[in-house]
């Protein structure tokens, strides 16, 4: 079972048809990577699909606008990978 | 349909929250400028109306079930078939459906058909905001009222 960050990656890179090769968990997915927000919402899409999640792209966006967090908390890939995992573990427990 | 206007849709005809499905019908004039420009000779209804016409459906649809509170903008069209053409004064009956509803996004399918027979077929995203003023808030729901919105379907729970 491939991990958390080979699916982001491949769904980054299938999605906004990036090279693979290029995408690394220090990848920041809006100031490395490019991604813009329209993008972000395929991206979010296929992780919630792959997942069986619900990215809270409302409540981050909020969170960043608001001061109370970093873009890079968010979306540097092993970070939003951690917030994947902490989503699934969160619905697996039935919370 | 008020081309004039950009707004599409005449009627609601059917709304159904449980299964995240609205019909509408629009009525294609039988004379607009439009027509004089697309196509001398051969007025058919632009593509990008009839895309337009199951987004404003779909925008209908995702009102309702954020009843009210917030507003759908289109945000991408993911894929669109123009399966045969539209000529001025056909009556158009356009379905949507919820596909997916995200953080902040949701994505729908939409059909127009006439008399039954399918014309053009969309995967539609849109982003969805809080109202950004009164202005728009109070527009949408004049446009609501005019189009026969079931203003219950979203007041009973």
């Amino acid at each position: 079972m491939s991990s958390t960050f080979d699916q982001v990656a491949t769904i980054i890179a299938e999605t906004c048809d990036i090279p693979r090769d290029t995408i690394t968990p220090e990848s920041h997915a809006i100031d490395d990577l490019g991604i813009d927000s329209l993008d972000f919402l395929d991206i979010a899409f296929a992780i919630d699909k792959a997942f069986g999640i619900k990215l809270p792209l409302e409540k981050w966006t909020q969170e960043v606008n608001d001061g109370k967090a970093t873009t890079e908390q968010y979306f540097v890939l092993k970070n939003l990978c951690a917030r994947i995992d902490e989503l699934v573990a969160a619905k697996n427990a039935g919370t | 349909m008020r081309l004039e206007y950009f707004q599409l849709i005449d009627r609601i005809v059917d709304l159904n929250l449980g299964a995240k499905t609205i019909t509408v019908e629009a009525q294609v004039p039988a004379h607009n400028t439009i027509f004089e420009g697309h196509f001398p000779g051969y007025p058919i209804m632009p593509g990008v109306l009839l895309i337009e016409s199951m987004a404003q459906t779909s925008g209908w649809l995702l009102s309702a079930l954020l009843k009210f509170e917030r507003m759908p903008f289109l945000a991408a069209v993911k894929e669109a078939k123009m399966r045969g053409f539209v000529a001025p004064g056909e009556l158009l009956t356009i379905d949507a459906s919820m596909v997916y509803e995200g953080s902040g996004y949701a994505i729908t399918d939409a059909k127009i058909k006439v008399g039954g027979k399918l014309r053009s077929n969309s995967t539609l995203t849109f982003s969805h905001v809080p109202f950004p003023n009164e202005e728009l808030r109070g527009h949408m729901d004049a446009v609501a009222k005019r189009i026969g919105f079931p203003q219950q379907a979203i007041s009973n729970d």
